[in-house]
């Protein structure tokens, strides 16, 4: 019996596998792209080296005063010196642990709610969401249970930024959710002032909405009313918002086949039963990545309050680069802050599209 | 009989007719009563705080300097002359800014689309960077960062001796009007009018006999050689003033100012990530097969492309590139917070501080905005209904 003695398989060309391969199929696999990864490698070689020996190699990161900063590199100092500032703006730096155990509690409260075999998640999350922004309120703002009242004109830095983001879209929801019914009513008169109120919004920019916000709402209230600077600011950005949010609810809404308000209509259930108890819950689920996306928007919106003179980082940086003792080192300010608003939005975005990819049932086309 | 909408008889209250009737009746009310409540409050604060109302103001002269105006402008000047070079300025950093980002935005969307692995990298660094940082942020940093570190005008950057960018911006040559320029004028309207009665020509001949004709070089050929012809026989339409130092300053030659070269650069790398990402997705939408048809058909890489891929994507792409011009023309509003003359920082900040006029300031101000946005909106929306796919 004679048994088949195979002979060892030849390797692969060489031209095909490894490095050599990958670079021909990737970058040089012909002319015209050849010349454009030279091209690519040419903006690469212009932009990188520099800023990594200004922003890492010659930078000075340990010290106290500007005068240890060498003048070819970033001066980190003047971040590590005005962090406080840029976090709390002028929030009292003996009562800044109140804000750590706000974000705090939001971090450790909200954590279940991401734990996929936690059951309770609805009556855990209604609950949430009633009780933490009391608990926040009082432990930012003070004033009772002897704890000592801060104004909203020291709140700054990026806490007043993740405030009027939060806040600002929690306050967005509820109003869009019913603009974006009002739009797809049947009863025209509901529908034209809704469609005019979204449309309204959606065609002015936020700046002009936040002055109006500071120099109109002291004017529409009756004598004597008044609310403060940072409130002013927070009503505007909601009802601006909410047109947004209200769009993005109606592109869920219109998903959602025809066949489930007919089903909820059979059930005999009237309009706002068949609306939060049928449409609405597959239509929220389905605009959560938009919202998330929204909420980005927001998040880096929350930086044109700069504008109408709250503190938020953006403008924190401002007044810190202002400070005789650190002139000169508004680039580094901006720096730092873009970085901070990047892994912010980063983050978010990223979170947005794993959601996306999760929440896809596989219905769609 | 039974009506229509099935409702049981005898109750009223249960008759979804008249149920809508009382909804809306109740909602009207409401608004028209919080509206009348709010103007109502706001004209007695007004009158407490001795402030006139109406818009009188606007023929009162505004007595304060603009650094940039397209149109003439003195100090004497009344507040509707503001008003005018306010909606000016906010059209050119928008349109500036429309212009450059929808290029840099389509060629990153297609560098993000690059077999080239490289290329591909580098657009998505850019992409990721640049959309994740607020614009205000971009602005302030072109601005204080970079643009007023600048060298100041004697030691400027030059370009071929022509274009000079210092801490006060971009000088670059004036075309000042040449004895020429009427007939150049004529030329060009001219070679227009020929382009597009050569391309109407030779799209019919191409429907009835399928010959096909090079429409676009032969336009090209028209467009530039009637006008260069008038130039030679009447001389040349414009010359140019070079700008020179002169003391501390340039003279001649027009000049960009910091402002707008930070805001116009700032709002179109921004938008521009969030175009190239449209356009990604817009001719990714487009299925292979489309691809695949067109070549079996005989087409080669570049019809293939401009008169099948493209035509396809456009039609994903256009509705929300409107809505991204949009935002780009809202987003110009951004340039009051580097004191850039356009209409948030004249109108809603100079004029209000001054006339005290608020209710009548911001009104004109969201008009003027909602007027651009609904214009954008239907220019688009006109392009956008030319280009869809005619469903049966």
């Amino acid at each position: 019996m004679t048994t088949h003695q195979f002979k060892p398989d030849l390797p692969p060309p060489v031209a095909t596998v490894g490095v050599y391969a990958w670079l021909r199929a990737n970058l040089f696999s012909s002319v015209p792209n050849t010349l454009l990864t030279l091209v690519a490698l040419y903006l690469i070689w212009l932009i990188v080296p520099p800023l990594l020996s200004w922003a890492i190699f010659q930078a000075t990161w340990l010290g106290d005063s500007r005068e240890q900063c060498t003048p070819s590199g970033a001066c980190w100092l003047f971040i590590e010196q005005r962090f406080g500032q840029f976090m709390y703006g002028y929030y009292p730096p003996e009562l800044r642990w109140r804000v750590d155990l706000t974000v705090l509690l939001a971090v450790v409260g909200a954590a279940p709610l991401f734990v996929a075999r936690f059951t309770h998640k609805l009556r855990y999350g209604i609950a949430f969401l009633v009780l933490y922004p009391i608990l926040a309120y009082c432990l930012l703002s003070g004033g009772m249970l002897g704890l000592e009242h801060v104004p909203t004109t020291q709140w700054g830095g990026l806490m007043l930024n993740l405030i009027l983001a939060t806040v600002g879209i929690a306050g967005a929801l509820p109003l869009g959710i019913l603009l974006a019914l009002g739009r797809r009513s049947k009863l025209p008169a509901v529908r034209v002032v809704c469609v005019t109120f979204i449309e309204f919004w959606r065609g002015v920019p936020l700046i002009t909405v936040l002055f109006m916000a500071s120099v109109m709402l002291p004017l529409f209230l009756p004598e004597g009313m008044s609310f403060d600077k940072m409130l002013r600011a927070l009503i505007g950005i909601i009802l601006f918002e909410s047109a947004y949010v209200a769009e993005v609810v109606r592109g869920g809404m219109q998903a959602i086949p025809k066949g489930q308000y007919e089903a909820a209509a059979a059930m005999a259930l009237g309009y706002w039963r068949s609306m939060f108890l049928v449409v609405l819950p597959q239509a929220l689920k389905l605009v959560i990545p938009g919202l998330v996306n929204t909420f980005i928007a927001l998040f880096k919106d929350t930086s044109l309050v700069y504008i109408v003179g709250l503190f938020e980082l953006l403008n924190s940086v401002k007044q810190a680069s202002a400070d005789p003792k650190w002139l000169g080192m508004a680039t580094e300010g901006y720096v730092f802050a873009a970085l901070v608003f990047w892994i912010f939005c980063f983050g978010m975005s990223r979170y947005s599209m794993h959601l996306e990819r999760k929440l896809d049932t596989g219905h769609k086309r | 009989m039974q009506n229509h909408t099935g409702a049981p008889k005898g109750s009223w209250l249960t008759d979804p007719r008249i149920r809508a009737w009382v909804f809306q009746v109740v909602t009207v009310v409401v608004v028209i009563g919080l509206g009348w409540y709010l103007f109502h409050n706001m004209q007695v604060n007004q009158q407490h705080r001795g402030i006139t109302s109406g818009f009188g103001f606007l023929n009162n002269s505004a007595g304060f300097g603009i650094a940039q105006h397209l149109i003439d402008y003195t100090e004497a000047d009344t507040y509707w002359r503001v008003l005018v070079i306010g909606i000016l300025n906010t059209l050119l950093v928008s349109v500036l800014g429309i212009i450059l980002a929808t290029v840099l935005g389509f060629t990153l969307g297609v560098a993000r689309l690059s077999k080239n692995w490289l290329i591909n990298k580098v657009a998505t660094v850019y992409i990721e960077t640049f959309r994740n940082i607020p614009p205000l942020l971009q602005i302030l940093f072109w601005y204080f960062a970079i643009f007023l570190s600048l060298p100041g005008p004697r030691q400027a950057h030059g370009m071929l001796d022509m274009f000079f960018v210092s801490s006060r911006g971009l000088n670059m040559p004036a075309a000042l009007l040449a004895p020429g320029f009427g007939p150049f004028v004529v030329a060009v309207v001219v070679a227009i009018v020929a382009t597009v009665l050569m391309a109407r020509w030779a799209t019919k001949r191409f429907e009835q006999t399928g010959q096909p004709f090079h429409k676009f070089w032969t336009g090209l050929a028209i467009m530039i050689v009637v006008p260069a012809l008038a130039a030679l026989l009447f001389g040349a339409p414009v010359h140019w003033e070079i700008p020179a130092i002169r003391g501390f300053n340039f003279v001649g030659g027009w000049v960009l100012i910091p402002e707008l070269l930070a805001v116009v650069l700032s709002l179109s790398v921004y938008t521009a990530a969030f175009i190239a990402e449209i356009v990604r997705s817009g001719i990714g939408s487009v299925s292979h097969g489309q691809t695949e048809a067109a070549h079996s058909l005989g087409l080669r890489n570049g019809p293939t492309l401009r008169k099948v891929i493209i035509p396809q994507a456009m039609r994903v792409i256009v509705p929300p590139l409107t809505s991204q011009y949009l935002n780009l023309m809202k987003n110009s509003s951004l340039a009051a917070a580097v004191g850039y003359p356009e209409m948030v920082s004249l109108f809603s900040g100079t004029v209000l501080n001054q006339t005290g006029q608020a209710p009548e300031v911001m009104a004109i101000t969201m008009t003027v905005y909602l007027a651009i946005s609904v214009s954008i909106s239907l220019l688009m929306n006109a392009y956008n209904k030319r280009i869809a796919l005619i469903e049966r």
